[in-house]
């Protein structure tokens, strides 16, 4: 019986495993992880594949900023439009809507500081509803959508062991 | 140097089997960090941080000192806890567990502890290595019975039986198996348990290091859980394989309280106790790590069948363990001995593989290969491992 939330986990990880890889990983055919992950697609289940990058090992520069941004809810929409009118901005990467004490996370990634503070000085701030924000600027990335993204962990296990 | 130091040596020690495999161990050490090892029969993962942090706060708290002879009370009762929910068999903390320094302490003190000189004990090859030497070094007679693949490398009833005179005092029996990786189920473990049932004299040691990592849907089933050998079995088991805890040597026996108090006898005159850190990290083990040892169990069964099919796909026959995390595939056909196929795999394709017979004799014909190594380095492996075939085939047909 193929374990759909095992087949999710392994994907999730690393989207590049081939359907025939799978189907040995997971002890089933290649027809079944076809079609299951056909079923996931059209569940919107599987949603994208994307690609974990070390951008600061590049020589193109990015940053990364996390922002808290406070609401006031708009009548008979709640918080789902300012949402969608922020995220559609492709510098948005990420766009959440957070308990505590503020209402939507954005993650705006861009290529300098100052592209990212005007951003939200010129695009986010002026929007109606929008009452605060306050930036936080990613300074170094240890780990990012489950990968570590410091120096890979060496094998200090002895060359033979019965 | 002293001369003729040798000659001071004690029998037992010279009596000690030499390593069959010594030429090819001294050119893996040579070439380690240069290849990928299939050779390491330990767990690449680490311990899992919430048992690292328990002994590491043991530490703070300044717990160092010696531990009671058996073990602290509190993880000889979570060692009753873990056994009887994970094999349904209990054991009383006070009188029928002792905490030892890795399973192979407990191998050690099972034998000390019941082996008299000329006492015969039968080891099932192929085997840990430990086994064979343990013996000897208590002047038993080892009794060699051997398993085959067309068998799944499981032993059989009447070679058991066949193997049994009137000195033999123990059986020692181990699955799931290093090096096969082979397991018997409760069914096939029936026979074996009718069998030493007309034979009320043979003891039996049960190695169920690997207990935890079974990929049959009914998991692992210990010989001890036949009502009629309960009182004649100490099993071993430990912490090493299921919790990747190897380094902190830790495990544990099991067993009737005469043979228990026995080994602890022995136990607490050469070792004291075992490590209290190590003590400390395996009580939050026992009661808290069932999920990382699932997690890591479904880790090396995705690794076990990518293993068992490349080897497959490259050319060799090899029956689908069950259990351990090892594959035991044949080389037969190919018209070289185990050490020389596993010496030129390392040198010509840099991957390190053990050669069978280090396991005993009816190893030869057979390699170890173990996947406890990312999934990465065991697809390269498997590649490697098919070209290197096909340079072997090519060689042998030219012959």
């Amino acid at each position: 019986m193929l374990d759909r939330y095992e087949l999710l986990r392994l994907i999730e990880h690393n989207a590049r495993l081939t359907q025939p890889e799978l189907a040995v990983m997971l002890g089933t055919t290649e027809e079944a992880i076809a079609a299951e992950l056909e079923q996931l697609h059209n569940d919107d289940i599987i949603l994208g594949y994307t690609t974990v990058v070390n951008w600061e090992k590049t020589k193109r520069e990015s940053v990364t900023a996390l922002i808290e941004v406070r609401l006031t809810p708009q009548r008979d929409k709640g918080f789902d439009k300012i949402a969608q009118h922020l995220y559609r901005y492709p510098q948005v990467t990420s766009c959440y809507l957070m308990s505590g004490g503020f209402d939507l996370m954005l993650i705006i990634e861009d290529s300098t500081l100052r592209e990212v503070a005007s951003f939200i000085s010129n695009k986010v701030a002026p929007i109606e509803g929008v009452v605060s924000t306050a930036t936080h600027f990613i300074l170094k990335k240890y780990k990012s959508n489950g990968v570590v993204f410091e120096d890979k962990p060496v094998d200090r296990r002895e060359a033979v062991i019965l | 140097m002293l001369e003729n130091s040798n000659d001071y040596l004690s029998e037992q020690v010279r009596a000690i089997p030499p390593s069959a495999i010594r030429r090819f161990f001294d050119l893996a050490n040579e070439m380690k960090g240069e290849v990928i090892s299939l050779s390491i029969g330990e767990p690449d993962f680490v311990t899992p941080w919430h048992i690292r942090e328990a002994g590491i706060y043991s530490l703070e708290q300044g717990y160092t000192h010696y531990s009671p002879n058996q073990g602290y009370l509190e993880l000889r009762e979570a060692i009753n806890e873990y056994m009887i929910r994970r094999f349904s068999l209990s054991y009383d903390p006070k009188t029928e567990i002792l905490v030892t320094v890795g399973g192979s302490e407990a191998i050690d003190l099972t034998v000390r502890a019941l082996i008299n000189p000329g006492d015969e004990v039968i080891i099932i090859e192929p085997c840990f290595v430990a086994y064979k030497a343990t013996v000897v070094m208590a002047r038993g007679v080892p009794v060699i019975v051997t398993t085959t693949a067309d068998n799944n490398f499981k032993v059989k009833a009447e070679d058991i039986e066949a193997a049994i005179t009137d000195k033999t005092k123990l059986l020692m029996i181990g699955y799931p198996n290093n090096p096969t990786g082979a397991t018997m189920s409760k069914e096939e473990l029936a026979s074996i348990a009718a069998v030493l049932e007309r034979y009320p004299h043979v003891l039996i040691l049960s190695d169920e290091l690997y207990s935890e990592l079974s990929y049959d849907e009914n998991g692992h089933c210990s010989l001890a859980s036949f009502p009629a050998l309960y009182d004649r079995t100490i099993i071993v088991n430990g912490f090493s394989k299921a919790f990747a805890m190897t380094g902190w040597r830790i495990g544990f026996a099991c067993g009737p309280e005469t043979f228990l108090s026995a080994m602890n006898k022995i136990h607490q005159y050469c070792i004291m106790s075992s490590p209290s850190t190590a003590q400390y990290a395996a009580i939050e083990a026992a009661r808290n790590g069932d999920k990382d040892t699932k997690d890591m169990c479904a880790e090396y069964n995705r690794r076990r069948r990518v293993i068992v099919h490349g080897c497959r796909q490259a050319g060799l026959t090899c029956f689908e363990p069950f259990g351990a995390f090892y594959a035991f595939p044949g080389i037969q056909g190919l018209g070289i001995d185990s050490e020389t196929f596993c010496e030129r795999f390392l040198t010509e394709k840099k991957v390190a593989i053990v050669p069978g017979n280090a396991f005993g004799k009816c190893g030869e014909g057979y390699v170890r290969i173990s996947y406890a190594a990312s999934m990465e380095n065991i697809k390269e492996a498997v590649v490697r491992l098919t070209e290197f075939v096909n340079v072997i085939k090519n060689e042998e047909k030219h012959k």
